[in-house]
């Protein structure tokens, strides 16, 4: 069982990496011929910076045009960054001091996650226009998450799981010394899901999280007539 | 033609009800073999339809990021769903900007994706058959490249992008539309959309000339051609003889005239408008674009003015420096190109624009932000001048001035619904319904503001609203160009008034 979970999760990572690498590879390489910035846009670098942080961090673009989806995408987007941080205790040793601070936020977020991807995936059955966009893989993609979050709750609420063991084997597959894995069915089904969106993030739509980066409409800088805009020249 | 029901007026914040393929039928003309084989497009459908679609469809990916990195981004998040006024007006599905990226896209996934070539029903990939391609010729044909869409998306996806690219790729099939690759003819065979030729043009600026002075008692001249001028206005065909829009020129020409510049229109490039951007044409579009270059250089003018027109604005303002640039050989202490309105802007902060706004007075006015100029370009030093730019100009002549709901201006602009190359009477049914949420908007304002009149600064709009509005139980007239109104305010030096006046400074 350990090393079946060992081979999988270390695929996962590696399909993660490749798969995005190759994937930015090809945004990167690929020419924007024109510039197509949706104006109003800042006209220089640094104000593109700051248009971006606004989009990635504040999701501003989505405020505007819907405060429901903002509210349930953000919560579910900024609950999940506190739980991402929140696992590197099962990273680190020693752990982090800031790591170690945020263990509570981390568990409250637990449930932001969950109302928010409850949210989202409500408004995909019930509103029409949303319901006649929404594909099996979307779907999918929300019970991926949603397992994920069950599960790791359940770790915690339900049936706890033998955390010092848990780490044991994390470090063991980050130093490449194997430990055995706790089996209860929930760390079973968290660390299979785990490995599964792994998998499918570079194949599927969470190519969103790259691709914001590279959209040139909202990347550019409006200054096209102080500045020569000559690509390939 | 004409046997449909307008929708009920959509005041902002309206969304129909989903209403499954009824603007199915809408389809426009095809392009006849000629106009297609001039410009290097086969006549008809080829026989390997299918292996030339996709591959030209993997050539445009490896070209334009903005389509690469869209058909991959979005999440379905739906925040785009109500934004786009053909959704608005028809209640199509189709027209959800998400569901006509989605035409496009489950071909992408199915003949460029890992997950659409092994797990098609998961991801929605499709086959490209000869539905497929019907239904891109219609909804693709149902999208006036407006960008409203990329506003609110979470990641600025465009669906002009895809609409472009779906219309050059069935270009290259021989799916052509007739509006616009007739028009992209004219263009290089005349030097102007209207294939108005230069005796006429000549004529038709002289009969200007000798109305303005017939009202005015001021010799204003409208030059053609002249070597040496100054200034080279590239305006779009309409101004020179539809309404309003003549009235615009007019306009332009009095400024001018009181700026005491020297100036001159080209029969070469009689025509601001560029089409080819909405057929996806980079190739077009420089060689059309590269006409102007041409007048400017054999004319040796120092400055290049672009007159009212959105999408014409957008080529010049983004694209001509890219496409034909540089323009080293205009004068830098002027902006490449500049805008008219820029230009009479400036002048009225100087003080050197003398009014009578009272001449507007039987008018109260809204303005109308046109897409290409509001979300594809800018006017001005500073971000968003294109909406302050303008409506200052507007102001300066008129008494009477009241903006329309919030989410209908600026940015949020609607088009007026016959933008994209869609201005064409084989698709009236579309172009009636989708002008509805700007309708409804002004209607709004109409009745609680008693707005009479709506300006706008771009050729389609004008020639689309005098059509549209009619249906709307307003009158043909009831749509004005900014400089239109300036026309109207503007005093000349020296400029006989029969009229009791009341001068009141810009
Ligand atoms: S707003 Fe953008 S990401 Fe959301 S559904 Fe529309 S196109 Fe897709
Ligand atoms: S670009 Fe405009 S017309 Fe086209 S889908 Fe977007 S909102 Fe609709």
């Amino acid at each position: 069982m350990t090393a079946a979970y060992a081979i999988l999760l270390y695929a996962g990572a590696l399909i993660l990496v490749l798969g995005l690498a190759v994937k930015i590879k090809q945004y990167a390489s690929t020419p924007a011929p024109l510039k197509i910035p949706t104006t109003p846009a800042p006209t220089t670098t640094g104000g593109v910076v700051l248009r971006m942080a606004r989009e990635v961090f504040l999701f501003q673009s989505l405020f505007r045009a819907n405060k429901w989806i903002w509210l349930f995408g953000w919560m579910f987007h900024a609950a999940l960054v506190l739980i991402l941080a929140r696992h590197l205790r099962y990273f680190t040793e020693p752990v982090w001091d800031w790591v170690a601070l945020i263990q509570p936020f981390g568990i409250y977020a637990g449930f932001a996650f969950v109302a928010g991807l409850a949210g989202l995936w409500v408004r995909r059955i019930v509103v029409e226009r949303i319901r006649y966009i929404t594909g099996p893989s979307d779907h999918l993609m929300l019970a991926i998450l949603m397992g994920i979050a069950a599960s790791g709750l359940a770790m915690k609420f339900v049936a706890p799981t033998d955390i010092v063991a848990m780490k044991a084997f994390i470090l063991g597959l980050l130093y490449f010394d194997w430990q055995p894995m706790p089996g209860d069915p929930a760390v079973l089904v968290h660390l299979a899901l785990v490995a599964l969106l792994m998998i499918v993030f570079p194949f599927s739509k969470l190519l969103h999280a790259p691709g914001v980066f590279f959209s040139p409409t909202r990347n550019q800088a409006d200054n096209p007539r102080d500045v020569r805009y000559a690509p390939g020249e | 033609m004409d046997d449909f029901t307008l929708p009920e007026l959509k005041l902002p914040g309206d969304i129909p009800k989903i209403a499954c393929g009824s603007m199915a039928h809408s389809q426009p003309y095809s392009a006849a073999p000629d106009h297609q084989e001039a410009l290097g497009f086969p006549g008809e459908l080829v026989e390997d339809w299918h292996d030339k679609a996709i591959a030209k469809f993997g050539e445009i990916l490896d070209r334009q990021r903005a389509l690469k990195v869209y058909m991959d981004a979005c999440v379905k998040c739906g925040a785009c769903t109500d934004k786009c006024h053909y959704f608005l007006g028809t209640g199509d599905p189709k027209n959800m900007p998400v569901a006509r990226q989605d035409l496009m896209r489950k071909i992408y996934r199915r003949y460029f994706t890992f997950a659409g070539k092994w797990f098609p029903w998961l991801v929605g990939a499709k086959d490209l058959t000869r539905d497929v391609l019907d239904e891109w010729y219609s909804y693709f044909h149902q999208c006036s490249q407006c960008r409203r869409c990329s506003v609110y998306c979470p990641y600025g996806i465009d669906t002009a992008e895809f609409s472009m690219a779906a219309r050059e790729i069935m270009d290259h099939i021989g799916m052509g539309q007739k509006y616009c690759n007739e028009i992209i003819g004219k263009v290089h065979d005349i030097g102007n959309n209207l294939g108005l030729p230069q005796k006429a043009l000549g004529a038709t600026l002289e009969d200007l000339e000798e109305d303005i002075e017939e009202e005015t008692g001021v010799a204003v001249r409208l030059p053609l051609d002249v070597q040496g001028a100054d200034i080279l206005l590239i305006t779009p065909s309409a101004d020179f003889f539809a309404e309003p829009h003549v009235d615009g020129l007019i306009g332009y020409a009095k400024v001018f005239h009181q700026a005491g510049v020297s100036w001159t229109i080209s029969s070469k490039a009689s025509e601001a408008a560029n089409f080819a951007m909405f057929i996806g044409s980079h190739d077009q579009m420089g060689k059309i674009a590269e006409r102007i270059r041409d007048a400017a250089l054999e004319l040796g003018v120092k400055r290049i003015i672009v007159g009212e027109c959105g999408h014409a604005w957008r080529v010049a303002y983004n694209f001509w420096d890219t496409l034909v640039g540089p323009f080293d050989f205009l004068d830098p202490g002027y902006p490449i190109p500049q805008h008219i309105c820029e230009f009479t802007y400036d002048l009225i902060e100087k003080g050197e624009l003398n009014f009578d706004k009272s001449a507007n007075d039987h008018m109260t006015l809204t303005f109308h932000d046109s897409c290409n100029v509001a979300r594809a370009s800018r006017m001005g030093d500073e971000p968003g001048g294109q909406f302050k730019i303008p409506r200052a100009v507007v102001k300066a002549c008129c008494n009477n001035f009241v903006e329309m709901d919030a989410d209908t201006i600026h940015e949020n602009t609607f088009c007026c619904g016959g933008g994209g190359g869609l201005l064409t009477d084989d698709l009236i049914e579309l172009r009636a319904k989708g002008a509805s949420p700007r309708m409804g908007a002004f209607e709004q304002v109409a009745q609680d503001h008693g707005v009479t009149h709506m300006v706008a600064i771009c050729a389609i709009c004008k020639t689309q609203f005098s059509k549209i509005m009619p249906m709307y139980g307003y009158e043909m007239d009831n749509i004005v160009g900014v400089h239109q109104l300036v026309s109207n305010a503007l005093i000349l030096d020296g400029q006989i008034t029969t009229e009791e006046e009341e001068t009141v400074d810009g």
